[in-house]
């Protein structure tokens, strides 16, 4: 129920938005108090979630940091449809401006941009679903029981494959009656429009070439996982002998971690965006002379750096303003890049105004780590003082390790791969013909944190209810984590 | 805002409120925090480390949080990008890693430190640990009364009248008689509606308390020992402060003989030498008849050892004095052991053979920086 002043100022707003050329959901604003934003932002959001304790550990932190003044939550919006918005009751009009302007650039986001096409809308909803769900559980297996499975999923929720639902990971499975005589597997031919050409389109070696190919995906096949699958849960989903009840908490607790993979793979950009927008709106179009230094206070406030830090509200929105400018003088393609006099590629100005029509294109189509891959540039880095740091082990402190223009994109970029998690994929399914299963950690150069790692492999054997093993690299050595009874830690070579 | 409607309003979060639940999950979370339930979670609790105070009397302290373990990468190696000033080699303090998130959840899991007074950092000790408020003894004068108006009176002046109890009032009144109508919600308050803030006057009495520490500091207590007492006589010096509020503290150190000593030399002091505790305890003896009588002063004694005893007959000396002269007159008298790789320990046992059923020792054991948490409850949980 919003006051008839907040009405107005969502109705300027969004005509303002629409005008702007953005394109949103449906907006529904609600006004509540601190405690209830404080449980909400606890909750992820959602008024409705199944009882557990890590939400109750976020409403630890969040009120706490409330009560002492550190930290205020001004907004709070879910990606749904109709977008749910929450507004802070007794936040002042410029405030309550500010974070309308705001959650509209939000809901744009998350309606455009493409990794978020594959996100349920109705989460809210199934949020509601699962809470009724689980409690159902609870009634009848006991609080205890479906806790403590729960406290293992929480640790195992994040091993899922954050770009599957834009890959189609497992083509149909084929009839097995293509297999050719003798169990020969018939090489796939290219199309050749004229007999003749044949000989030319397939010539013998590719078709020998082919043959090969086939064979190898045959005898893939009897892998179990056919390939390496990084979807632990799913997998685990399909193939673990748990009852359907711990079924069913897995599966949901897999569809909320997909659900929140996007938002954690636009974090730098969607900040970006919002704060883009509401700045835009507000000092163009909606704020009145007495407001601007309250506004001018929070705006600072959002996108202040503290030393060392990375904020990806002002990142983001820096990173937006830098490709509107570059498209608006035209400050790309061959004849810009090729350009090796620093004047002249500082005043460079083609005029082509471009840039509006780039940053809505980018918005569509990128998620943070190609945003960032191909639009950070040396001057930007230069221009905002980025650095990157590391663990000085002889002084016990993080410092300042390169202000270089590729080790901060290089390192930027490890950071945000996989979101930033390890990349852990099952190898085998049926290891050892024992129905155990072999992960494999794909050493990037950085190694585990061992001791967490172990009571992770602890808490998936539970779930997989057979022995599991790990293989990763640590201190340069090839080593086996199993859980075969008790914990094992062998190293190979 | 029109009054009738904050009314209205009121109930109406009250309801909402009761959708939210939040109370259950948190109240979970904290009886695992305080180590009631699911002690398999215990060791992902992320707690601090060293006590710093800053300026006067304040205090960092981090909000206790559980780490749920997860496929992570090694922090320290992992290293980070951020924005600012400074050269090749300046240290940067660690904020918000980019790398730190979890799919759960959009906000990352930074502990947050938080400045508090150290009355502050008290009452949440008491809180965490269920510390009953002391009941202390001695000369009960009163000495102030302070007020606060927490109270409500059906008369006042009005310039103390509180208008939502009034409202309140106003409303039940007319709900009761029937002259409330939903559709149009007008609330007259009369007279008898009205309520007023007032004052409550609350008794402050004096007591008189003094805290003796003690500490082992023969060759066998190494600086890890010397932590642990450092941190546990820390927090039980906040508690007592805070539930006394002039209270005396001295310290005594021992090996084969007892010197009293100022706070500082306490915990820097490292000597070596053979450990007769019955030296601390006369000297301890003496200074309570001397200086500090218990029959006008609150007296608490912790001593701190790795229970290694020169000799039985020293045991049996020290067994005296505490039956004798130190538990029949004294608030409390508590024995934290620390382990050290040479001491036997035997002393522990030694307490709690012949003393084990005084109401007023408490006998603890703190074999490593986690178990100090449990060794606080132990000796401030009953009250004394």
């Amino acid at each position: 129920m919003l006051s008839a002043e907040l009405e107005r100022y969502v109705a300027e707003i969004k005509a303002h938005a629409i005008g702007y050329g953005l394109d949103f959901f449906d907006v529904i604003f609600e006004v509540i108090d601190f405690e209830e934003m404080n449980m909400l932002a606890s909750y992820g959001g959602f008024p409705v979630r199944y009882p557990h304790w890590r939400f109750g550990m976020e409403y630890e932190k969040i009120s706490k940091s409330y009560s002492y003044g550190l930290h205020k939550i001004y907004e709070m919006v879910i990606n749904n449809d109709p977008s749910y918005a929450y507004l802070l009751k007794g936040n002042t009009d410029v405030d309550q401006k500010l974070v309308i302007a705001h959650v509209y650039g939000h809901s744009d986001f998350f309606k455009n941009n493409f990794w978020f096409s594959g996100t349920n809308r109705k989460m809210l909803d199934e949020m509601a679903n699962h809470a009724v769900r689980v409690r159902r559980y609870v009634d009848k297996y006991g609080y205890r029981e479906v806790e403590n499975f729960m406290d293992g999923c929480l640790s195992i929720e994040d091993i899922i494959d954050i770009h599957s639902p834009y890959i189609n990971r497992r083509p149909e499975t084929k009839s097995v009656l293509e297999e050719g005589e003798n169990g020969r597997v018939p090489a796939s031919k290219l199309r050749s429009p004229n007999e003749y050409l044949e000989d030319y389109i397939n010539p013998s070696e590719f078709m020998e070439w082919q043959r090969e190919r086939s064979e190898q995906e045959r005898i893939k096949k009897r892998n179990f996982p056919e390939s390496p699958e990084r979807d632990v849960l799913l997998f685990m989903l399909d193939n673990a002998q748990l009852e359907e009840w711990k079924k069913d908490l897995l599966s949901m607790i897999r569809e909320e971690s997909y659900y929140y993979a996007p938002q954690v793979q636009t974090k730098i950009m969607n900040e970006g965006w919002a704060a883009y927008w509401h700045s835009k709106m507000l000092t163009e179009k909606i704020i009145t002379d007495g407001e601007i230094i309250d506004y001018a206070d929070h705006h600072s406030g959002t996108l202040a750096t503290s030393p060392g830090a990375l904020n990806p509200y002002k990142f983001g929105l820096e990173l937006f303003r830098d490709i509107e400018d570059r498209w608006n003088k035209g400050k790309f393609g061959k004849d810009y890049e090729d350009c090796d006099d620093i004047e002249e590629r500082k005043n460079w100005d083609r005029k082509v105004g471009l840039g509006r029509e780039k940053i809505f294109e980018v918005r569509r189509f990128y998620n943070d780590i190609n945003f960032i891959d191909e639009f950070l540039t040396e001057e930007f880095c230069r221009e905002h003082g980025l650095f990157t740091y590391n663990f000085n082990r002889s002084t016990g402190m993080y410092e300042i390790e390169s202000r270089d223009f590729r080790k901060i994109k290089e390192k930027l970029l490890f950071l945000l791969t996989n979101c930033g998690r390890p990349i852990i994929e099952i190898m085998d399914g049926n290891y050892m013909n024992r129905g155990e299963l072999y992960l494999v950690h794909k050493h990037e150069g950085v190694d585990l944190k061992m001791d967490w790692a172990k009571d992770v492999l602890i808490n998936l054997s539970v779930v997989w209810t057979r022995p599991v093993h790990l293989e990763t690299v640590s201190q340069g050595k090839v080593r086996v984590l199993s859980t075969d009874g008790e914990l094992k830690d062998v190293e190979v070579k | 805002m029109n009054p009738y409607c904050l009314t209205l309003f009121l109930i109406e979060t009250k309801e909402r409120r009761l959708i939210l639940k939040i109370e259950q999950d948190w109240g979970r979370f904290r009886e695992i925090v305080r180590g009631k339930i699911k002690e398999n979670l215990r060791k992902y609790i992320v707690h601090s480390e060293l006590i710093g105070k800053k300026g006067k009397d304040l205090i960092s302290i981090p909000v206790p949080q559980i780490e749920v373990p997860h496929f992570a990468h090694s922090p320290q190696k992992i290293g980070g990008v951020g924005q600012g000033d400074g050269k090749e080699g300046t240290p940067v303090g660690v904020g918000e890693i980019e790398g730190d998130r979890h799919a759960g959840n959009q906000a990352g899991s930074h502990i947050l430190e938080v400045e508090l007074t150290l009355d502050e950092i008290a009452k949440i000790l008491g809180e965490e640990l269920e510390l009953p408020n002391i009941e202390p003894r001695g000369k009960e004068n009163i000495k102030s009364f302070t007020g606060r108006y927490t109270n409500i009176h059906t008369s006042g002046p009005e310039s103390l009248k509180h208008p939502k109890r009034t409202f309140k009032e106003a409303l039940k009144r007319q709900i009761i008689i029937g002259s409330y109508d939903p559709l149009d919600p007008v609330v007259v308050p009369i007279s008898e509606d009205k309520r007023y803030k007032s004052r409550e006057a609350i008794e402050k009495p004096a007591y008189n308390a003094v805290v003796i520490y003690i500490m082992d500091v023969s060759g066998s207590m190494g600086n890890e020992q010397k932590e642990i007492v450092r941190i546990e006589s820390f927090w039980i010096d906040t508690w007592l402060k805070y539930q006394y509020k002039d209270i005396d503290t001295k310290y005594i150190v021992h090996d084969a003989v007892a010197h009293e000593v100022d706070r500082d030399t306490f915990f820097r002091i490292r000597e070596s030498g053979g450990t007769i505790i019955s030296s601390a305890y006369r000297l301890c003896r003496k200074m309570i008849e001397e200086r500090f009588p218990p029959d006008e002063w609150n007296v608490y004694v912790f001593h701190f050892s790795d229970g290694d005893n020169w000799s039985r007959d020293d045991t049996g000396d020290c067994i005296e004095i505490l039956e004798e002269s130190f538990l029949p007159k004294i608030n409390l008298f508590c024995y934290g052991q620390v382990e050290s790789p040479y001491g036997s320990g035997q002393f522990y046992y030694d307490l709690e053979d012949n003393l084990g059923k005084k109401e007023n020792l408490i006998l603890s054991k703190i074999p490593e920086k986690d178990s100090i948490y449990h060794s606080i409850k132990q000796f401030l949980g009953r009250g004394k």
